[in-house]
């Protein structure tokens, strides 16, 4: 049965309650560690409310079976994992090159390869940007806490209808399985954003043909009665296969476009602190909750700390961190990885500021205590 | 004087299409919009879902709404739109390494669920598009691009393969044969559930160069002298059948269809509006 409105539950729960409050009516997926509480909450979830859910055979079967019921006009979602998400690169460009809005949940784990499944890691943020062949926007939200799990899940779907792409919704193992109080805002009182199609047949024959001004398509679904194309080739404006350079030249810088020219729609953040802050530290998603600790106590230590944490990972907040590197001494990354985030900290900062790195890769969380050494280490 | 059917189902700006002379392949293309005229079905209602490949280009030609998907994953994404919108006729056409190969878990299961779904194999026992290398259907010993010695490996038998997978129709077509194919492809679509018809196609350019098939007319000349019915192919030793083809209804049984099943668990919970 449906929760109430104030409810215990993990991120991986609050992301199908999130789902189905945005109007998801169609789950498809294979079961993987640590996102299959998704999965299993779908099934619990979509029959009650008149959705469907189907366990595909396989990960790239999931992502295909959702792209087709969005196809068909439905709300869909699929989630994964790790090496999930490596099988689910393909379609992803499919969904981006034939602009089908999606839904697509990684919940990261530790990696490469099989790594530590049940462990915490967020190593996938330039996958997340990079992991389908050939060049594409993408939007990617990742949530810190069980509450913005809900509301970002809302929010991917309404970015994904309103400008016809994948989003990437970019968890990880500690907001997955955190288990927090959240409000489940009904979809009454949420922003709730529905795809449009013409209305005249002969107009929605050709649902990639742009009116002076429009970026994005209005793609009637399927069954609609208007009969036209949809191809992952490059395309022309009737949604039909094309070897010139001048009509791929055209739709690509579209595709940008729609993205790129949105911005301030679509690029989100939180700043904590910052206002005199010397050092600001720059994470996201799990890794932000022992930042928060950290700064806490930095900050009674007399350290002038703030945080700065991109809610949309991708496209990054660029203006907002190029300006935050001419304004502090410092930027600390933290993050459970390599050295992925900091990459792009790194060229916005352009020499601004030093950017030193916080980094982790063994599968542990990142602890405070680890944060507020490391603030010290970099502000001698 | 083209067919009527060609004004009225296909997209006449989008012809001539890219086939090479002597394909099979627009044969069977008409086959299957002639199996949909035959039944009269709302065409607003018809979806076309291909892969990638030869076969996978019909889509774009035909007036339905098409969706030209990524490859092997056409089965996978018409089974998101049938359960999505189970009142629509989702059609799939594919190739034989489309729906074998790279699609064969997806096309294995979609037979195992019973959803149903049509799916139309232009099977030209080849890899076209990429020029001519051996697929799952092309015969032990005859030769590809990268099987210059000659193919080693086994062949499917579609048909089979998806009757033991759980499809509840299945027969086999040629280009040659068109009153037989369309009859075929008209149950298949009349089937509540998964069907297959696999429709052998001629590739002269390729399959047929490589192995010494002769020219297109000389490839359906050959069809037309080899295929032995199903059922009087029933009555044969193995010997007698050495060489030919079997082709018309292979199997066709009722059993649950995975959409209405789904409909029934929604309607057990309560979810029904």
């Amino acid at each position: 049965m449906a929760y109430k409105r104030f409810a215990l539950l993990q991120g991986n729960e609050a992301c199908v309650e999130g789902a189905i409050a945005a109007g998801m009516r169609f789950y498809s997926g294979y079961p993987i560690t640590p996102s299959t509480e998704i999965a299993e909450n779908s099934a619990v979830r979509l029959p009650q409310v008149g959705g469907k859910f189907i366990q595909m055979e396989d990960e790239i079967g999931g992502i295909a079976a959702a792209i087709g019921a969005s196809v068909a006009g439905v709300k869909a979602m699929t989630a994964t994992s790790g090496p999930g998400f490596s099988l689910k690169q393909e379609n992803i460009g499919y969904a981006a090159m034939a602009e089908i809005p999606l839904v697509v949940v990684d919940v990261q784990r530790s990696g490469p390869s099989t790594g530590l499944p049940t462990s915490p890691s967020q190593g996938d943020v330039m996958q997340t940007r990079w992991g389908t062949h050939g060049d594409h926007p993408i939007i990617v939200v990742s949530p810190s806490s069980v509450q913005e799990t809900y509301n970002l899940t809302v929010r991917a779907f309404n970015l994904s209808e309103k400008y016809h792409t994948p989003v990437i919704l970019m968890m990880d193992e500690i907001v997955g399985h955190l288990r927090e109080g959240v409000e489940l805002i009904p979809a009454e009182e949420l922003e709730i954003v529905n795809r449009e199609w013409w209305p005249e047949r002969e107009r929605a024959r050709h649902p990639y043909r742009m009116e002076p001004g429009q970026l994005v398509p209005k793609m009637t679904p399927f069954g609609g009665g208007v009969g036209y194309n949809i191809t992952g080739l490059s395309h022309d404006g009737e949604g039909f296969p094309t070897n010139s350079n001048e009509k791929t030249a055209e739709l690509m810088n579209r595709l940008f476009d729609k993205i790129n020219k949105n911005l301030d729609d679509i690029v989100t953040y939180e700043e904590q602190n910052l206002d005199d802050a010397e050092i600001a530290v720059v994470t996201f998603g799990g890794a932000a909750r022992s930042v928060m600790g950290a700064i806490d106590k930095a900050r009674s230590m007399g350290m002038k700390v703030g945080m700065f944490r991109p809610i949309t990972v991708w496209p990054f907040p660029e203006e907002q961190v190029r300006a935050l590197a001419k304004k502090v001494k410092h930027i600390l990354v933290v993050e459970h990885n390599n050295g992925q985030l900091v990459l792009e900290v790194e060229r916005l900062a352009g020499g601004s500021c030093p950017v030193s790195l916080l980094g982790r890769m063994d599968g542990s969380v990142i602890k405070p205590d680890e944060i507020v050494e490391k603030l010290k280490e970099v502000s001698k | 004087m083209p067919s009527e059917l060609v004004y009225q189902y296909f997209r006449q700006a989008k012809l001539p299409h890219i086939w090479c002379p002597g394909c099979g392949h627009g044969i069977l293309m008409k086959d299957v919009v002639t199996a949909v005229d035959n039944l009269g079905l709302d065409r607003g209602k018809v979806c076309i879902v291909s892969g990638i490949g030869c076969s996978s280009r019909a889509a774009g030609y035909m007036d339905f709404d098409t969706i030209h998907t990524t490859h092997g994953r056409a089965i996978a994404f018409a089974t998101g739109i049938k359960l999505a919108n189970p009142e629509l006729t989702v059609i799939v056409i594919t190739g034989d390494g489309d729906a074998s190969a790279i699609g064969g878990n997806h096309l294995i299961h979609a037979c195992r669920r019973n959803i149903d779904l049509t799916v139309v194999v232009f099977n030209n026992n080849i890899y076209g598009m990429t020029g001519g290398q051996y697929s799952p259907t092309t015969p032990t010993g005859d030769f590809g691009t990268t099987a210059p010695y000659g193919n080693i490996d086994n062949s499917f038998d579609l048909p089979d393969l998806a009757r033991s997978a759980g499809a509840t129709y299945t027969g086999r077509g040629t280009a040659f044969h068109v009153p037989q194919t369309i009859k075929l492809i008209e149950n298949g679509i009349k089937n509540k559930g998964l069907s297959l018809i696999d429709c052998m196609s001629v590739c002269p350019t390729y399959y047929g160069r490589k192995n010494k098939k002769g020219s297109a007319v000389d490839m359906m000349k050959w069809q037309r002298d080899n295929a032995v019915d199903y059922k009087k192919a029933q009555t044969m030793t193995e010997e007698e059948l050495k060489g030919k083809l079997i082709i018309g209804e292979m199997y066709h049984k009722e059993m649950p269809e995975y959409t209405a099943e789904y409909q029934k668990l929604i309607e057990r919970v309560g979810g029904a509006k």
